[in-house]
C-alpha cells in the first residue's frame, strides 16, 4: 500500500479524545470536501447526462441519457484524443520514471558537489509547469529555434517540430521528461534509506553491483516507485498546458490530449454535458489505472515491516 | 548505475592495480554523467535568459546562450508588453491571487492535519482515505460544476474562485505533508502544555506550529510556486486583461507578438519565473524535504 494509507492503521499517538473538539478542526476539511470536491463530482455525472450548454441556463437543459457517451464511439476527434492521450501517458511515465531513478542511483554517492547536482536537477520540475517555459520550449523547438540550431551547426538539416503530426508530441514529452527532478528526490530519499549493511553482506557474499541492484535495491525502492507511478501516471493523464500552450493540440490533432478536448468542448464551444462526459471518461481511466495499481501491489510492493519496526519507525 | 555496472565487471578483474583506481573512474563517471545532463537540463535556461538581451537576429543565429552584443530592447519592450498594461500589473496581479492563495492554504492545512494528527475523530480512518483521495482525483472532472457554481456565486471575472477553495483545506497533499510531520513529534511538550492548563487550540497555535515550521514553509513553497504556474484556472475564471495574471499576459503575448519580437518574449519568460528561481534558490533545502516526507516516511 502507499505508505501513507498503511500509517493510518499504525495511528497510535492520540492526544485527545475528545471528538467534538477534533471534529471542530476537520470542519474546514468536510465543507470544502462536500463543497467543492463531492458536489461537483456528482453534479458532472449528471450534466453528462444533459445536453447543458454554456450560455444557456441550466434549467433549459434536457436529460438525453447517455447519449453524450454514445456519441464519444462515433467521435473521430475523440478517438484521436483517447488515442495520443494513451500513447503520450505511456511514452512519459516509463521513460520519466526510469530516467528519474536513473539519475538518483548515480546521484546516490558521497561526492563532493553532489547537493548542486541535486538542486540543478530539480529546479526543472518547480518551474516547468510554467507558462513560461512553455514559451520557452515553443521557441527551443520552432523552425529556427535552438535545436534545430544546434543540429544545423553539427550539419543536420531541421525538423519541422511542431509543424509535423510525427514529431509535435515529442516536443510536449520532452518538456514533461525534462521535470522529471522531483522523482528523482523522492528515488533519492528512498535510495538514502536502503541500509548499508545490505550492500556490505551482499559484497562479501561475491555479489556483483549489478546482481545488487537487482537484489536488493530495487526491491527496496518498490514503495517509492509505487508513489511515483501514481503521481506520474495522476499527473500525466491531466497534462493540459504542454498541448495548449505549445502545439494548440496539433497538427492534425496530434497532440489533442483528453484535458485539452475537455476544455474545449466546455469553453470553446460551449457543450458542457459532452465535455463533462469526456471528463468521466477520463477520471474512469485514471481510477482504472489508479485501482490496478493499488490492487496489484501486494505482488510486487514490498515493504520492509519489521525493519522498520526495529529502528523505531520512521 | 551505467558507472556501477562497469565497476562491478572490473572488480572481478584479478589486476591489483586496476581495482586501486576503480573508485576514482567510478567518481568520473558519475561526475562525466552528471556535468553532462546538467548541462542539457539548464540550457534552455540560460538560453532563455540570454536570450532576453540578445536582439533578435542573434537569437535566430546563435546557439550561444551568452548574448555578443547586449541589449535591453527586449527587456524594455518586453516589460512594456504589447498590451496597454505594464508587465508591472501583471506581476501584481498574480500575487494578489498566489499571496492570499497560500495565506489561506497554510492556516487551512495546519489546522485540519492537526484535527487529523492528534484526536480521535469518529470515522478518521474513512476521512483521511478521502483526504487522500482527492489528491488523485482529476481535477478536470470538477471544473464545470465549479464554473458554474461560481458563476452563481458572482464570482466571474474575480480572484475568489482562485483562492476561496483552498480555504476550505482542498488540497489533500498538504494535509497529508503537514499530518506526516506532526506524526513524527513527540507528544511530550504538548501533553505538558496541556498539563498546564493550555486548550488544544492554545496547544496548536503555541506549541505545534513553531515546531512545525520547516513543514509550514515547505507547504508555503509549493502552494506559491504551483500557484505562480496555474494558468487553467485563471483561463476560465478571469476574462478582463487588466486582471490577467503573468500565466494570461504571457499566453496573450505570444499570440500577438511571436512572429518578431523573440527578446521580448524570453525576457517577459525570465521575468515571470524570476521570483519563483531567486525563492528556490533561497529555501531548496524545504522543497527537498517537503516532497520526500510525503513520500518516504511512515
Amino acid at each position: 500500500m502507499w505508505p501513507g494509507w498503511r500509517s493510518v492503521r499504525l495511528w497510535g499517538a492520540i492526544m485527545y479524545n475528545n471528538r467534538l473538539i477534533g471534529s471542530l478542526y476537520i470542519v474546514p476539511f468536510i465543507i470544502g470536501f462536500l463543497l467543492f470536491t463531492a458536489f461537483p463530482f456528482v453534479a458532472s455525472f449528471v450534466l453528462s447526462l444533459t445536453d447543458a450548454r454554456l450560455q444557456d441556463q441550466l434549467g433549459a437543459a434536457n436529460f438525453t441519457g447517455l447519449a453524450n457517451y454514445g456519441e464519444m464511439a462515433g467521435d473521430a476527434t475523440f478517438q484521436k484524443s483517447l488515442g495520443v492521450t494513451f500513447f503520450y501517458v505511456f511514452v512519459t511515465v516509463p521513460l520519466k520514471l526510469a530516467f528519474a531513478l536513473f539519475i538518483a542511483v548515480v546521484l546516490n554517492f558521497k561526492l563532493r558537489g553532489i547537493g548542486f547536482f541535486r538542486t540543478a536537477f530539480y529546479l526543472p520540475s518547480i518551474l516547468g509547469g510554467s507558462v513560461a517555459i512553455a514559451v520557452v520550449w515553443r521557441f527551443v523547438f520552432a523552425g529556427d529555434g535552438l535545436i534545430n540550431q544546434a543540429l544545423g551547426a553539427v550539419g543536420f538539416g531541421g525538423v519541422n517540430w511542431l509543424g509535423e503530426p510525427d514529431t509535435a508530441m515529442f516536443s510536449i514529452v520532452l518538456l514533461r521528461l525534462w521535470q522529471f527532478g522531483s522523482a528523482m528526490v523522492v528515488f533519492l530519499a528512498g535510495l538514502k534509506a536502503i541500509p548499508e549493511d545490505l550492500y556490505e553482506a551482499a559484497d562479501l557474499d561475491g555479489a556483483s553491483r549489478f546482481k545488487q541492484f537487482w537484489m536488493i535495491t530495487l526491491p527496496l525502492l518498490t514503495p517509492v516507485l509505487f508513489f511515483n507511478f501514481i503521481m506520474q501516471i495522476v499527473q500525466a493523464f491531466q497534462e493540459f498546458n504542454g498541448p495548449y500552450i505549445i502545439t494548440a493540440g496539433g497538427p492534425l490533432k496530434s497532440s489533442y490530449l483528453l484535458p485539452l478536448m475537455i476544455y474545449e468542448e466546455a469553453f470553446k464551444y460551449f457543450n458542457l454535458g459532452y465535455s463533462s462526459a469526456l471528463s468521466w471518461v477520463l477520471f474512469v481511466i485514471i481510477a482504472i489505472f489508479t485501482a490496478v495499481a493499488f490492487w496489484s501491489q501486494k505482488h510486487w510492493v514490498f515493504y520492509a515491516q519489521e525493519r522498520d519496526d526495529q529502528k523505531g519507525g520512521h | 548505475m551505467a558507472s556501477s555496472m562497469s565497476q562491478a565487471s572490473k572488480s572481478q578483474a584479478p589486476e591489483a592495480g586496476w581495482r586501486k583506481h576503480l573508485p576514482v573512474i567510478n567518481a568520473l563517471l558519475r561526475y562525466g554523467v552528471l556535468i553532462l545532463i546538467g548541462f542539457l537540463m539548464l540550457y534552455p535556461l540560460l538560453w532563455m535568459i540570454g536570450g532576453s538581451f540578445k536582439n533578435n537576429h542573434e537569437i535566430f543565429s546563435t546557439i550561444g546562450f551568452i548574448p555578443k552584443e547586449p541589449t535591453l530592447d527586449g527587456v524594455v519592450n518586453g516589460w512594456k508588453t504589447s498590451t496597454e498594461y505594464s508587465f508591472a500589473t501583471y506581476l501584481l496581479n498574480t500575487f494578489r491571487i498566489v499571496i492570499p492563495k497560500v495565506i489561506v492554504t497554510v492556516i487551512s492545512s495546519v489546522v485540519v492535519a492537526y484535527g487529523f494528527a492528534r484526536f480521535a475523530i469518529p470515522g478518521r480512518k474513512y476521512l483521511f482515505a478521502l483526504l487522500m483521495a482527492t489528491v488523485l482525483l482529476p481535477k478536470s472532472v470538477l471544473l464545470i460544476p465549479q464554473y458554474l457554481m461560481f458563476r452563481e456565486f458572482g464570482w466571474l471575472d474575480t480572484y475568489l474562485p482562485l483562492y476561496i477553495p483552498q480555504a476550505f483545506a482542498v488540497e489533500g497533499f498538504f494535509v497529508f505533508m503537514i499530518i506526516q510531520f506532526m506524526r513524527s513529534l513527540p507528544l511530550e511538550m504538548e501533553e505538558a502544555a496541556v498539563m498546564d492548563g493550555c486548550n488544544s487550540f492554545q496547544v496548536l497555535t503555541l506549541i505545534v506550529a513553531p515546531v512545525i515550521l520547516p513543514a509550514i514553509i515547505a507547504v508555503a513553497l509549493f502552494q506559491f510556486m504551483w500557484s505562480m504556474n496555474d494558468f487553467l484556472q485563471p483561463l476560465i475564471y478571469l476574462s478582463s486583461v487588466e486582471k490577467y495574471p503573468v500565466a494570461l499576459a504571457l499566453k496573450m503575448s505570444i499570440d500577438v507578438t511571436e512572429a518578431t519580437s523573440w527578446n521580448e518574449i524570453l525576457a517577459m519568460s525570465s521575468i515571470a519565473i524570476a521570483p519563483s528561481l531567486i525563492l528556490f534558490f533561497a529555501a531548496q533545502k524545504y522543497f527537498v524535504d517537503g516532497i520526500t516526507s510525503g513520500a518516504v516516511k511512515g
